[in-house]
């Protein structure tokens, strides 16, 4: 198990190593052959995995590799934690990796950067397996910085761009602010509990249940409540929660490929994973909890509104993922561990899917993203259409694909929360689903259906994608479709992760919910008789008739509601808030700084004004040094006066 | 019998005078120079005087050495101002301002 583990690990690092150093020497096929292989040898030993731990039911093993060093008394150490919900984690990780990566063959075709192209996906896939499998914190963390780093490389990947460069930076500083959250909430854990492993910090927990932290003042904050906030700091950084989502969207300036992979299948969901994977931890704090869930409702709602006014599309599949990640992070709120995970888990397949069919569709519209030039093509690329389509189906939650089980499960979850404020998520989740419809389906109607309205050339160059690029189209359908079917029953209600996860008893609303399960079939049908159902189909039509029957009215709407409208182009004012508060305030304080504290202070009153003291002190002197000697010997007869004068003094006194 | 206070107070004023010489002087370097000696003249009186009245022949003997050294330093002296007027054409105390700051 050990060896395997290993090699799960090392099988993608090895191919990052070879694509990067020696991507020259292999060449464009050889490179893409042994990163595909490595990831392939990594998804095929997760199955494995996989096959021992969950349908064997191997208990869970946790097994140190390697200490790198011990310092006053902590030990910090890489090694593996392996149960249900890690394997999970490791399969979708490799499997979405892997198709991704043959994907890229079609399209990153032309792209000079092709080798360094895979030796980043290959990396990418090292450090996310790094980061779900650790069994410490520290190890996480360094899984966190890393797949930080790749991302922030792709988003780069094109970096003559203006536009990439600023959005990889963006994505770097935002990632930061959620990076210190989390790095403090690392620190509370050590200085708590005295350990960085999950076993013994989880075994500590509920000793520390009502430790406090004095953190400001004299006030005593719940120590869990402290730790937890500034863990899920770090998880609304990576995983684009309100008010850190901001640059999610821009990160959409990466190739298509890994706007798949990492922001949306798997990277940004390490914040769920992790919060699930402290879930000893938030389980002990209520207040942590109803935080989460706001945000999450925050996110899920709000942000499936900007994807109702976009026109790049895959900005609106980036927004759609912002949704679906408050979704989860509602979930992680109600303490449905579960539901979350499994949202994430379809979520990677109908997402990863979603992006390559608007990937597939920009490389036949000669990498034109804007929809509104798009239309009709469903004619020219049937097979993008409908695995399209399926993915759209998969998210807005149809019954009986996987997004219709696990949101439906989220819903339900919230709705028998008590959580303070599942009231509200309750709310704006259920809204958000007729949200999701309707731009999910915006989307497919604007770029298949309807009137061609894409010029002449591109028109006439229109066709179906290469196998490469339609092959893990296919490869992810299957599963968008299957997966809830197959993982509902067993992953939600059943014991699936054991104790992966921990649910406090007066929590566990999924333990309420699984007295209801009876199966897929009468899930289904009670699914659709429920509202989120209704509303899905209603926005579906809603789109049907506003973008296909009669499409002057959206112009109309977007007219009569101009003030909104214009909150929504400007999505709340979050860009523009952070560029003058944030960008520019660090701008006016460097200047000013600069101004005032280097130019006056330091140059001017410092050296400048040191070395203009000398030179007016001495400008002063020079004045007694007239050069006549009877001025010298003037100074000296009254040096002699006051030398006798002191003498006689003395004598005298 | 003259005391030892009067010889003190000739001493003195020749000292005195010495010093507004070199002061007042603006002219001649020549007199600067003379002044100088006049002011060792000044103290030697006085060495002169104290030896006598403390009985001490020491006093005279520094005057010997003083009067030697005097001598030697206005050797110099008029050499470097004969120098110095060939330089400069001028032996105006006011002109021989070099040091200047």
């Amino acid at each position: 198990m050990k060896e395997l583990c290993l090699a799960i690990v090392l099988a993608p690092l090895a191919g990052a190593i070879a694509a990067g150093l020696f991507g020259r020497v292999l060449g464009r096929s050889l490179t893409h052959w042994v990163t595909i292989l490595g990831v392939g040898a990594a998804f095929v030993m997760s199955c494995m995995v996989f096959n021992d731990i969950v349908i064997n039911g191997m208990a869970a093993q946790n097994f140190t590799l390697y200490q790198w060093l011990q310092s006053g008394g902590v030990d910090f150490k890489v090694g593996f934690l392996i149960d249900p919900l890690t394997v999970t984690m490791m399969v979708v990780v490799t499997f979405v990796s892997w198709m991704v990566h043959i994907y890229t063959i079609g399209y990153m075709h032309d792209d000079p950067g092709y080798q360094r192209f895979f030796s980043y996906i290959s990396l990418f896939t090292f450090a996310m397996l790094m980061l779900v499998m650790s069994n410490n914190f520290l190890q996480l963390f360094f899984g966190w910085e890393a797949v930080g780093l790749v991302s922030y490389l792709l988003i780069g990947f094109w970096f003559k761009r203006d536009t990439a460069i600023y959005a990889n930076l963006k994505a770097f500083l935002v990632n930061r602010v959620g990076d210190f959250g989390f790095l403090l909430g690392i620190a509370a854990v050590l200085m708590y509990f005295g350990s960085l492993d999950y076993a013994e910090v989880f075994a500590k927990a509920p000793t520390l249940a009502d430790a406090t932290i004095n953190v400001w003042g004299s006030q005593q904050w719940s120590l869990m409540t402290f730790t937890c906030l500034c863990l899920f700091v770090g998880a609304m950084g990576k995983s684009a929660q309100v008010p850190l989502h901001v640059w999610l969207p821009d990160s959409m300036e990466g190739p298509t490929p890994i706007s798949a992979l990492i922001h949306a299948a798997t990277m940004v969901t390490a914040g769920i994973f992790m919060v699930s994977r402290m879930s000893p931890l938030f389980e002990l704090s209520t207040t942590a909890l109803s935080v989460v869930m706001l945000i999450g409702a925050t996110t899920a709602f709000f942000m499936g509104l900007l994807g109702l006014v976009q026109n790049d599309i895959k900005r609106v599949v980036a927004y759609s993922t912002l949704s679906q990640l408050g979704y989860m992070t509602v979930a992680l709120g109600a303490s449905a561990y579960a539901a979350a995970i499994f949202h994430l888990f379809t979520h990677a397949f109908f997402k990863a899917l979603l992006f390559l069919a608007a990937g597939s569709v920009i490389i036949g519209m000669h990498h034109d993203q804007d929809m509104r030039n798009m239309g009709g093509l469903r004619r020219h690329m049937p097979i993008t259409w409908l695995t399209c389509l399926i993915g759209s189906l998969a998210l807005i939650g149809f019954p009986g694909t996987a997004g219709f089980f696990s949101k439906d499960i989220i819903i339900e979850a919230v709705k028998a929360s008590t959580t303070p404020g599942a009231g509200i998520a309750y709310w704006a989740c259920l809204i958000g689903v007729f949200i999701t419809a309707l731009y999910s389906f915006r989307l497919v109607f604007l770029v298949f259906h309807g009137k061609e309205r894409m010029d002449h050339h591109t028109r006439e160059h229109l066709h179906e994608s290469p196998a490469v690029v339609w092959v893990p189209l296919v490869a992810l359908a299957g599963p968008s479709l299957a997966a809830g079917v197959l993982g509902a029953g067993s992953m939600v209600f059943g014991d699936y992760f054991g104790t992966a996860i921990a649910v406090a008893a007066d929590h566990d609303v999924i333990g309420g919910l699984a007295s209801h399960w009876h199966g897929v079939i009468p899930f289904i049908t009670h699914g659709m008789l429920q509202p989120p159902f209704f509303l899905a189909m209603s926005g579906v039509v809603v789109a049907w008739f506003l973008y296909l029957k009669r499409p002057e009215i959206p112009g109309r709407i977007a007219a009569a509601f101009a003030p909104l409208h214009a909150l929504l182009l400007d999505k709340y004012g979050f860009d523009r808030f952070n560029d003058w508060f944030f960008a520019g305030g660090a701008r006016r304080t460097g200047s000013g700084l600069w101004r005032w504290g280097d130019v006056a202070v330091i140059d001017g009153g410092m050296v400048n004004g040191s070395a203009r003291l000398v030179g007016w002190l001495s400008g002063v002197m020079r004045q007694v040094q007239s050069g006549y000697l009877y001025h010298y010997a003037f100074a000296m007869i009254l040096g002699l006066l006051a030398l006798l004068g002191v003498f006689v003094h003395h004598l005298f006194v | 019998m003259l005391a030892l206070a009067d010889f003190l107070i000739v001493g003195a004023i020749l000292f005195c005078l010495s010093v507004a010489g070199i002061f007042i002087n603006r002219k001649n370097i020549i007199v600067l120079l003379m002044c100088v000696e006049l002011m060792l003249l000044a103290v030697n009186l006085n060495f002169v005087a104290f030896s006598h009245f403390n009985q001490d022949i020491s006093g005279q003997v520094f005057v010997f050495f003083i009067l030697t050294v005097a001598a030697a330093e206005s050797a110099i002296g008029l050499a470097i101002l004969v120098v110095l007027f060939r330089n400069r054409s001028s032996i105006n105390v006011d002109d021989i301002s070099a040091m200047r700051g």
